[in-house]
Parts: C-alpha cells; sequence; structure tokens
C-alpha cells in the first residue's frame, strides 16, 4: 500500500483553509482533492453550508475524513478524475498537492472539465530561501514549508510561481484570482512574488465561449 | 468487541426469533419472474428500542447462507452467539442503546422465512423446487413489504455484505424513499464470471447427488419435520453435494494468506505423511474444510442453496437499470461502500465500479478499501475497523435526519 500523503502538517494551514474558503461560494457543490484529514472540508461544510465530496488515498486520512462525518473516496489522483461527471461540482480544490501527482496538467484539465472553478495552491520553489540554498550549499533544499530530503519528498515537480502562471497561460484558463503568500500572510499583487512568495492561491476558470461555440480553453492534449 | 463466555451476559443479551406473514390472501407478491407468490412468512430479530419518531432503524441484510439470528443468544446454554454479535449491541459499532437493529431472514431462505423447505399451503407438503424463481430483487420486495409493515417509513440505514451488499445496492435503487443511508460491504453490482463458475460447480455437486431427487428429498424422510412443521436440515437428502459446495464456496471465501498463515502445510494427525489414498483428512485444511461441511448441512438446506445462488448469479444492476449510473440515479441515500484487499471473490475493482457509477450520479459517495488477510469474510472478522467507519457515518446520517 503506497502510503502517500497529499497534505502535508502545515502550519499555515489556517492561512490558507481561509483563503481557500474566501472563493467558495456559500451553498455550492466543492470537491477536494487530496482532502487530508477532511479539516478543510469539514469547516466548507459547516460554516459554507456546502455539499462536499472528499478524494483521498492515505487510508489513515481517509478514516479520519470519515470520522469526521464527511463522503470520501479513496481514490488515487495519478488515475485522473474520469470516474466524475462533467460540470457535477461548483468548486474543485487541490491545496499543496499538483506537485505531487504525475501529471499536473492533465490534473488541472480534469479539475475544471468536472468543475466550473478550480482553486489551487501551489508552492514556490524559487523562493529565495530556496534559490540561496542551491546556491550556497550546492544540495536540494529543505525549508520549513519543504521539509523533505530529496530522496523521500513526496514532491515530485519543482515549480515556481512563474512557472505555474505559464502552465495557466499555455491551457488558456483564465485566472480569477492570484494570491502569493508571503510569510504567512496573504499579500494580493505582491510585488516579486516569485521571489518572496513561499506558496500562492490561484482561483482558475475556463474562458467564455466563442461566437462558433468552442471554448478558448486548450484540450487535454 | 467479542463478548466472554460469562453467562450473566448472555441472560441479558438474550433474544428471540420472530415470525410474521407477509403477501397473504389476494394481496400476493409480484415476483421479478412475473409470478405471483404467498404467503410469504418472514423470520426476524429486532435489537435495541424503536425511538417514538421512527427514525433509528438500521436493517441488516444477511449473506448467502446467514440468516435472523445477527446478535444476542437463543438460549443461556448457547455456545455462539449471533452471526454479527461483535458488531451489534450496546456501544458496539451498531450501538443498540441508540438505534433500532432489525435483520431478517431471506425469502428463499431456510431459517424460518418462507423458502423451498416451507410446506407449500396447497399441497401441504414442502415445495421443493416448485418454489418459484426468486431474484435479489424478490428478496428485497419482501423486506421492504416487512419494514412497512412495522411502520417504520424510512430507515436510518441499510447495511449489508455480499449478497447482503447486493440487497442494500437494490433496495437503495428499488425503493429509494425507505433509506437515510446505503452500507454495502464486499460486495458489487454483479457477481463475476469467476463468481458464478463457483456456484454452477457447488449446485452441481448437489444435484449430482443420488439423495437429492429432484429436490424431493423431504417427502422421504419424514422424520425430518421438526416441531411446528419445521424442516430439520442435515438428515436425508443430499448430504455429501450440499458439504461438498460448502467446502467449495468456503475456500472463495478465505484468502491465500489467511489459509496459508491459519493451516500452511501442516498435518492434522501425525508429523509424518501415511502414504494412505484413504486418509481423506491429512492436512489440517482438508480436515478443516470437511468441519465446514459437514456443520454447513446441519444447519441449511440444499433446495434453498441452489434458488439463492442462483439469485446472486442473476444479479445485475446496470443490466436492470440501464446502466450502473442511471441506477443509483434512482438512488437518494448516502452510500459506504467498503471492499477488502485480500477479497477475490468481490475484488475491490468491483467496489471501485460502483463508487465511479455513483459519484457520476452525484451520491454522497464514501468508499474505502480495508486491509484485512481474511480474504471475503473480512466483513464479518474485522468488526472494530468497520465500526470506525460506521459509527461517524450513522452518526452524521442521524444528524442529518434532523
Amino acid at each position: 500500500m503506497v502510503n502517500r500523503c497529499y497534505v502535508p502538517p502545515d502550519p499555515a494551514a489556517d492561512l490558507s483553509d481561509r483563503l481557500i474558503m474566501d472563493y467558495v461560494e456559500p451553498g455550492s457543490r466543492v470537491l477536494d482533492l487530496g482532502c487530508g484529514d477532511g479539516r478543510l472540508l469539514g469547516r466548507i461544510r459547516d460554516e459554507l453550508g456546502c455539499s462536499v465530496q472528499g478524494l483521498e488515498l492515505d487510508h489513515r486520512r481517509v478514516v479520519e475524513t470519515i470520522s469526521k462525518g464527511l463522503p470520501v473516496i479513496q481514490a488515487d489522483l495519478d488515475h485522473g478524475l474520469a470516474g466524475i461527471a462533467d460540470a457535477s461540482f461548483d468548486v474543485a480544490i487541490l491545496s499543496q498537492t499538483l506537485q505531487q501527482v504525475r501529471q499536473p496538467r492533465e490534473l488541472l484539465v480534469q479539475m475544471l472539465r468536472v468543475a466550473g472553478r478550480a482553486v489551487v495552491l501551489v508552492p514556490n520553489f524559487a523562493h529565495w530561501r530556496v534559490r540561496l540554498q542551491i546556491l550556497f550549499s550546492g544540495r536540494a533544499p529543505i525549508t520549513q514549508s519543504l521539509p523533505y530530503d530529496w530522496y523521500n519528498t513526496p514532491n515530485i515537480h519543482f515549480l515556481s510561481i512563474t512557472d505555474f502562471r505559464d502552465l495557466v497561460e499555455q491551457l488558456r484558463l483564465r485566472v480569477e484570482a492570484e494570491v502569493p503568500i508571503i510569510h504567512g500572510h496573504a499579500v494580493p499583487n505582491a510585488w516579486g512574488a516569485n521571489f518572496r512568495a513561499d506558496s500562492a492561491l490561484f482561483v482558475l476558470s475556463k474562458r467564455a465561449l466563442r461566437h462558433d461555440g468552442a471554448t478558448d480553453a486548450a484540450s487535454a492534449d | 468487541m467479542s463478548v466472554t463466555t460469562a453467562e450473566p451476559a448472555r441472560a441479558t443479551n438474550l433474544v428471540t426469533t420472530r415470525s410474521i406473514e407477509l403477501f397473504s390472501g389476494e394481496n400476493q407478491l409480484l415476483l421479478d419472474s412475473g409470478r405471483h407468490f404467498g404467503p410469504v412468512h418472514v423470520a426476524y430479530e429486532t435489537y435495541g428500542t424503536l425511538s417514538p419518531s421512527r427514525d433509528n432503524a438500521i436493517f441488516i441484510c444477511h449473506a448467502l447462507t446467514g440468516d435472523a439470528h445477527a446478535a444476542g443468544f437463543h438460549d443461556v446454554t448457547d455456545r455462539k452467539p449471533g452471526w454479527w454479535d461483535a458488531l451489534i449491541g450496546p456501544g458496539r459499532g451498531l450501538d443498540t442503546n441508540r438505534y433500532f437493529v432489525i435483520c431478517a431472514n431471506v425469502l428463499g431462505g431456510c431459517q424460518g422465512t418462507t423458502g423451498p423447505s416451507s410446506i407449500d399451503p396447497e399441497t401441504g407438503r414442502p415445495y421443493g423446487l416448485r418454489f418459484p424463481f426468486i431474484t435479489v430483487g424478490d428478496l428485497v420486495s419482501v423486506h421492504s413489504e416487512f419494514v412497512r409493515q412495522l411502520e417504520i417509513d424510512q430507515l436510518l440505514a441499510v447495511v449489508g455484505g455480499s449478497l447482503g451488499g447486493m440487497q442494500v445496492l437494490e433496495w437503495a435503487v428499488r425503493f429509494p424513499h425507505q433509506m437515510r443511508a446505503a452500507v454495502c460491504l464486499a460486495s458489487a453490482a454483479n457477481l463475476s464470471a469467476q463468481g458464478i463458475a463457483f456456484n454452477a460447480v457447488g449446485r452441481r455437486a448437489i444435484s449430482a447427488d443420488p439423495n437429492f431427487q429432484n429436490g424431493d428429498y423431504y417427502v422421504h424422510h419424514e422424520k425430518t419435520f421438526g416441531e411446528n412443521g419445521c424442516i430439520k436440515h442435515g438428515e436425508g437428502g443430499p448430504r455429501y453435494g450440499l458439504a461438498l459446495a460448502r467446502m467449495l464456496a468456503h475456500i472463495t471465501y478465505l484468502s491465500e494468506m489467511s489459509i496459508e498463515k491459519k493451516f500452511g502445510r501442516r498435518l492434522q494427525h501425525s508429523d509424518q505423511l501415511a502414504y494412505d489414498l484413504q486418509r481423506e483428512t491429512e492436512f489440517q485444511i482438508e480436515s478443516y474444510l470437511h468441519h465446514q461441511g459437514s456443520r454447513f448441512i446441519e444447519r441449511f438446506d440444499a433446495n434453498s442453496y441452489l434458488y439463492l445462488t442462483r439469485a446472486m448469479d442473476y444479479f445485475d444492476l446496470a443490466a436492470r437499470y440501464g446502466s450502473l449510473e442511471l441506477a443509483f440515479a434512482r438512488a437518494q441515500a448516502r452510500f459506504l461502500i467498503t471492499s477488502y484487499n485480500t477479497d477475490w471473490l468481490f475484488p475491490s475493482t468491483q467496489s471501485e465500479e460502483l463508487v465511479t457509477a455513483l459519484l457520476r450520479a452525484s451520491r454522497d459517495t464514501t468508499y474505502l478499501e480495508l486491509e484485512s488477510v481474511y480474504g471475503h469474510d473480512s466483513f464479518l472478522i474485522e468488526v472494530d475497523q468497520l465500526a470506525e467507519l460506521l459509527v461517524p457515518f450513522l452518526e452524521q446520517t442521524r444528524q442529518m435526519v434532523r
């Protein structure tokens, strides 16, 4: 049994929870991909009155989510979201998980197939501390927000905020919001975010329909 | 979790199997085959107390050879409690301090509910193979009517494993308003070809037994009629065939790992091979299977085995409703699905198929593959890990009721 945790212990969890919840409409249908122990999903259900569904791979965390009375399915995001019908959710959340899946690009496309809006929290591997560590120590960086050795990290993709923006552009998605998180604070429109932010929250949706009826967003391939 | 052998615990935990008559007179049951049938006597037990608002009832669907006696003891001298006693009781996974738990024997069974060994009121003799063909849908129709007779509009949950899980799924789709939650353990939307294959061999073992007599084995053994005209199983009839069917089926309920762990290649009576073909039970596993077979024929009717395995073979939720997704689009319950990593009779892939369809039908769905060495039987044995899921799932369902 693979024992991969999608949500690492995160001291800024409460901040990111609240930040994500700012972009979830009360009463909407919410899918949390890699829902961990269900902490965020429970808050979304209880505080926003949403109908929620979690997906999580780790056995123990699925049990913890169930113990909160939340609907959760044990599933591997690397197997895709093929089981979920088009547009069956209003929001799909992916918090600190994109860097851990095999096909991040495909997952993003799938998220916007099953939900109208994707709320994605990504780490920034171009944070200045990371850059300095690589420059001066000549080793793969270990920081507070990335506390793993190179051989046991669940993070298999190393992206920066700029890299993620490129992918969003390539997929021709609409960025409804971009909120860098600097030192545990959400700083919208921060200068030098790719240098200063530990992570960033993106709210994405497909671009509007063109006159010919096709969408602007790129297809999965 | 298990009950200790102390007799006082039994004395406070005594239960009785009761019986109710349904579908009598003009009000006959319409079977899936199109035939009408009645009356049907249903044997059942209940545990706990029904709330004044009648909203705390949980129905247990038993598996192929189960019965209504799911918990407690019938008598202080009983050696064993009901088949799911470790899960059902005060403070247990299905907490009888909170919930009113009901279990009933299935149509076609042989533990009190009308089945092929029951007396046909028209002839005064056991039905035998004149008993009508029945489906999982028919089993559910009977239990659904039974719940209506109890004046329970909506069950909090219907819970079952294996064939019981099939009944849960069928019930959730056929009578969607009758339950808030559906709990389907180690089951599937249909029986795999492999499952049908094992059933086929089991049935052949019975029908090929010279004592099968085309299902009319009861009449030649008048002494098999016990008190109240009930059949006493295990005397006469296709004993060898039924035991053989059970031995084969029992293997499919275990896992390679559990057999290896429990028996290995160990010998039963000696530490040396006997070099004697007449010794049928040389290895411990052989002895165990023979024991299972001979115990089974004391409590089960061969005709019931034929009817119920066939009902299981026929079960196909997708075929009946167009697709699994269409089937679940009719359901209203929240679903809890579990599978077991060592279950090869109802593998996890079949549960995942359910989950995919449930998600596509936008149902509130919880799924987990549980880990156990016990194969298909895990759902009967590993009650603690089941309770860990059931307790919060049922509690949440209950809160949603209010």
